[in-house]
């Protein structure tokens, strides 16, 4: 195999997408460029892979990375929904979300919080900057108490945390990362692909144009200086074979539905997951993860063939169930 | 004759006063035998179990090979508040709601007074004994009947005994109509198939009403049920959401998403006990459909649309409130072109208005539902036959258009059962419509784009995610786009692609279920209705021809309008169209539909009191607008 294909004999432009129309240096470019990575390490057939997003900035990524793919970019918050939808017309998809906090924190955290209580199995990534960029810098929900806007306002509001929101819910998988965190996010989101059931990773992702000033809190200097990884996240894949770097005793491995495996290697001392703010620090990583949960399309015993491609012979009852069947109503 | 004035509150447009001309009833001679043409109406009280009985009886006189038409009025409750269910026998079949009561069952205290007001001149009435009838109407023959004493003494269980004291008055209903053992034994067997166990006890209840009557009362009113032959064989009796929900399982729906919402929920809670018996597999207990309770609405239609892209056969089902939610979605669907199914069964707006009553109120705001430039393919059941092939065929026409398909049926047809023949097996394939496969794509070279226009009809190909193909994908999205489903803001591009759609619409307009037009009566008038309205609309044009002013008739089963409507006003001096809402909403659709010179022959008939309509709401107006020549 040449060195510039990936297991399925695809390169890496394969998963290239349209050029993007965000601002030059917009966290949300480097998060595209993330998943580039890691669905052409993975081998992600672009097929099977189906893209989905609410609407704002975020939302328009899921044009920028594999064109050739499906994807469906629909209504403000709504993701969630579209892709439950979609999810159960073909488990065979690989249903890979994209939305902002404006979308998850505020007009579809109903939709977020439900898809993650029936454990969707899909990758919702959350490219949050705490603003609203298309209708030019209001706060958002995920915005902290006490940071300021670019034009001063200080915002007065205890924000919504994504993660938080997802642990409390007992979501399956959950992540959070920075964009500008390669290192961590591409591992993530490979381990969130290979996850069956919901996988939430909320990327903080500074928006250069509305939030990335001093006395905010989604801006690059700020997440260099408080970032507070909990863990080095590294992937294997289930095509390849585990080597372990590390010594004996300071990884945590753990095998997902697909045989991939995430290794997780402790960096201090036991993170508090409900003490997000205490300490001023942004904690990223690997967060909660329960590969025991059923996902929503198992519980309900959906088939593993695509409920579209059934044909009348298996969705209509028989002649003569069919009489029986009106007889019953005489 | 006295009766009470109909409590319909009709208008005429162009006319200030209300109506109150009334068609002289044809039986003003109360002492000769009534037989098998009669209301019964029991008024009970909600959540205590009468629907049970109410339901015996009815199956016992269908059984007896009488034509009946059940209509349930009940509150937005859970117990405690009055319920009527109304129960119509006539020898034609009328299915229609009457304001006439020939024979009352009051059961309940609370309502008594007002119940008797509402019985015919010569009527009979059941009641509680403990109720008094000092003041009462002298024109009424009274039964007294201690219901609560024959509970409390003939009846073991005290579990049981609020719910079979009902069941009592089936058995005195019986003694006064004489309906043979044999049809009660058959209609309470009926109603209890999945409880066999229930079945005695009843029928023990059913028995003391019975010998009360035979013990206590010789019959004095005009009214007999005796079995019929011809009018109910091969009929069953159907609600129009079982209907709709075995036709969703015949269009092949995969995935559904709903939110709980009177009166549409037991749409889906049917399909889901259907598709429970007929889409498990026995060997793998896989489930050949998924059927979500969503949180909201909003949901509902998202998964939904979600599911018709990735290219399910998909719906969801809701009432007025929900469709108000689903707005933005339905936008998208349209704009987008994805298809999906949405049942409205509606009710009574606006805002929550009378969650239990019965409309055709939101077929204007359904057709063009979203913001923007928007309009829907809408299909309008007019029977519960239809409600099972419309509900089967949307999908059909959800795909071939590749847009939101609304089906709107309403409370009355959609949770009343109804006399209908047996429904048919479906005889064609599904129409999945224009989608390239893998193979296709080959064979195109990969060139193709999702929204031009390739066979003139306006209607473009899609390609389904998972499909094996390099040039398969594409983005869909509900902002501007060109004809290779690219984001564009250009101006022409975007005037494009919506005159285009406009163009599918007229290419639908042509396929979707023509009106039935009947012009037998050769008259210069003519009525339009559609939906539930039809049954009022079948016994009104009887009643008019009696009266010497025959009509002819126009049922509207879709829109957008089809060419058929404004060429009937056209062959018609005066055409009045008739619906269950304040506005004429379907009046205004077709006035702006008619070329200038027809559109003053169009009047409007309108009944919205939330009760179905009746016959007499059509009949007086009219003889009223369009007097019988001298």
């Amino acid at each position: 195999m040449s060195a510039t294909l990936n297991r399925i004999g695809l390169q890496r432009d394969a998963y290239k997408g349209a050029a993007t129309t965000l601002c030059a240096g917009c966290g949300h470019n480097s998060i595209t460029n993330h998943m580039v990575k890691a669905l052409y390490e993975l081998g992600v057939e672009p097929h099977r892979l189906a893209k989905m997003s609410g609407i704002g900035c975020s939302s328009k990524t899921p044009a920028y990375f594999v064109e050739t793919a499906h994807g469906f970019n629909g209504v403000h918050g709504r993701m969630p929904s579209l892709t439950t939808g979609a999810q159960l017309a073909n488990r065979q998809l690989i249903m890979l979300g994209v939305s902002g906090d404006g979308d998850t924190a505020s007009i579809g955290l109903g939709q977020f919080m439900h898809m993650i209580r029936r454990n969707i199995d899909c990758t919702y990534i959350i490219e949050d900057n705490g603003t609203y960029g298309l209708t030019k810098g209001q706060f958002s929900a995920t915005a902290d108490i006490g940071s300021v806007q670019k034009k001063g306002a200080v915002n007065t509001f205890q924000p919504i945390d994504p993660c938080a929101v997802a642990l409390t819910l007992g979501c399956s998988f959950v992540a959070r990362s920075f964009s500008g965190d390669g290192k961590q996010v591409v591992p993530l989101i490979k381990a969130a692909i290979a996850h069956r059931g919901t996988a939430i990773i909320d990327i903080v992702s500074p928006c250069v144009t509305f939030n990335d000033h001093d006395g905010s809190t989604k801006s690059y200097s700020w997440v260099k200086d408080h970032e507070e990884s909990i863990a080095d996240v590294s992937f294997v894949p289930f095509f390849e074979e585990v080597h372990v770097d590390y010594e004996p005793g300071t990884v945590r491995d753990v095998e997902l539905h697909d045989g991939s495996h995430i290794m997780l290697k402790k960096l201090g001392e036991d993170h508090d997951p409900t003490d997000r703010r205490a300490a001023g620090h942004l904690v990223t990583g690997l967060l909660y993860l329960d590969t025991t949960m059923e996902d929503f399309a198992t519980t309900e015993h959906i088939p593993d063939m695509p409920l579209k491609d059934l044909s009348e012979g298996e969705l209509r009852m028989t002649r003569d169930d069919f009489d029986t069947f009106m007889s019953e109503f005489a | 004759m006295e009766r009470a004035p109909p409590r319909s509150q009709t208008c005429l447009v162009g006319c200030t006063r209300r109506v109150t001309f009334l068609i002289r009833h044809q039986r003003n001679e109360l002492t000769e035998q009534i037989i098998n043409d009669l209301t019964i109406q029991a008024a009970t009280v909600n959540g205590s179990g009468s629907q049970t009985a109410n339901l015996v009886l009815t199956r016992a006189i269908f059984k007896m090979g009488i034509p009946v038409a059940p209509k349930n009025v009940f509150p937005s409750n859970i117990e405690g508040l009055p319920t009527w269910y109304q129960l119509r026998i006539t020898p034609a079949g009328h299915m229609a709601r009457t304001d006439q009561v020939d024979v009352l069952v009051a059961f309940n205290p609370s309502t008594w007074r007002e119940d008797l007001k509402s019985v015919r001149a010569g009527g009979a009435v059941i009641h509680e004994e403990a109720f008094s009838n000092a003041e009462a109407r002298a024109d009424v023959t009274y039964y007294p009947v201690p219901f609560s004493k024959l509970a409390k003494s003939k009846i073991q269980s005290e579990t049981l005994r609020k719910q079979l004291a009902n069941m009592i008055y089936v058995g005195v209903v019986a003694g006064l109509l004489g309906i043979p053992w044999d049809a009660i034994e058959h209609g309470v067997k009926r109603q209890f198939l999945t409880k066999p166990k229930a079945v005695q006890v009843n029928l023990d209840a059913i028995k003391v009403g019975l010998d009360y009557w035979k013990d206590n009362f010789s019959k004095t009113d005009p009214y007999r049920l005796e079995p019929m032959t011809g009018l109910v064989e091969g009929k069953v009796l159907v609600e129009g959401n079982q209907a709709a929900a075995l036709g969703a399982l015949m269009g092949g729906v995969t995935v559904a998403a709903w939110y709980p919402i009177t009166p549409s929920s037991s749409l889906c809670e049917y399909l889901i006990a259907y598709t429970d018996r007929y889409r498990i597999d026995p060997a793998t207990g896989e489930k050949r459909v998924a059927i979500v309770q969503a949180e909201d609405e909003l949901a509902a239609v998202g998964m939904a649309i979600g599911a018709g892209w990735a290219g399910a056969r998909s719906m969801t089902s809701t009432s007025g409130p929900g469709i108000s939610l689903m707005a933005e979605f339905a936008g998208l669907g349209y704009y987008a072109e994805v298809p999906v199914v949405i049942f409205d069964i509606q009710r009574i707006g606006p805002s929550t208005g009378l969650p239990t009553r019965t409309s055709q109120g939101d077929i204007g705001f359904a057709y063009t539902l979203s913001h923007g430039d928007t309009k829907h393919l809408v299909l309008l059941p007019g029977t519960v036959e239809e409600c099972y092939e419309f509900a089967r065929d949307a999908f059909d026409y959800a795909e071939r258009f590749q847009t939101p398909v609304f089906v709107l049926s309403d409370l009355d047809l959609g949770m009343n059962l109804w006399m209908t023949p047996a429904f048919k097996y479906p005889e064609k394939p599904f129409d999945r419509g224009k989608v390239l496969s893998k193979e296709d794509l080959d064979r195109l070279g990969g060139q193709w784009a999702r929204y031009k226009d390739v066979d003139g009809d306006a209607v473009t190909y899609r390609t389904l995610p998972g499909t094996d193909h390099p040039s398969a994908g594409f983005f869909t999205r509900g902002s501007g786009h060109d004809e290779s489903a690219r984001y564009t803001e250009n101006a022409d591009a975007y005037a494009r692609n919506m005159d285009r759609l406009s163009r599918k619409l007229e290419t639908a307009r042509a396929v979707l279920p023509a009106p039935i037009v009947d012009e037998a009566t050769g008259s210069k008038v003519g009525l339009i209705a559609f939906g539930s309205t039809h049954a009022a609309v079948l016994e009104a044009r009887e009643a008019l021809a009696a009266a010497g002013r025959p009509v002819d008739y126009l049922r509207l089963r879709a829109l957008p309008l089809s060419s058929e409507v404004a060429a009937f006003v056209a062959r018609h001096e005066s055409v009045y169209v008739v619906e269950q809402n304040r506005d004429g909403q379907v009046f205004d659709l077709i006035r702006l539909d008619l070329p200038a010179g027809l559109v003053e022959r169009l009047k409007s008939i309108r009944h919205y009191n939330g009760q179905p309509i009746p016959a007499i709401a059509i009949s007086e107006p009219l003889l009223q607008a369009e007097p019988v020549p001298a």
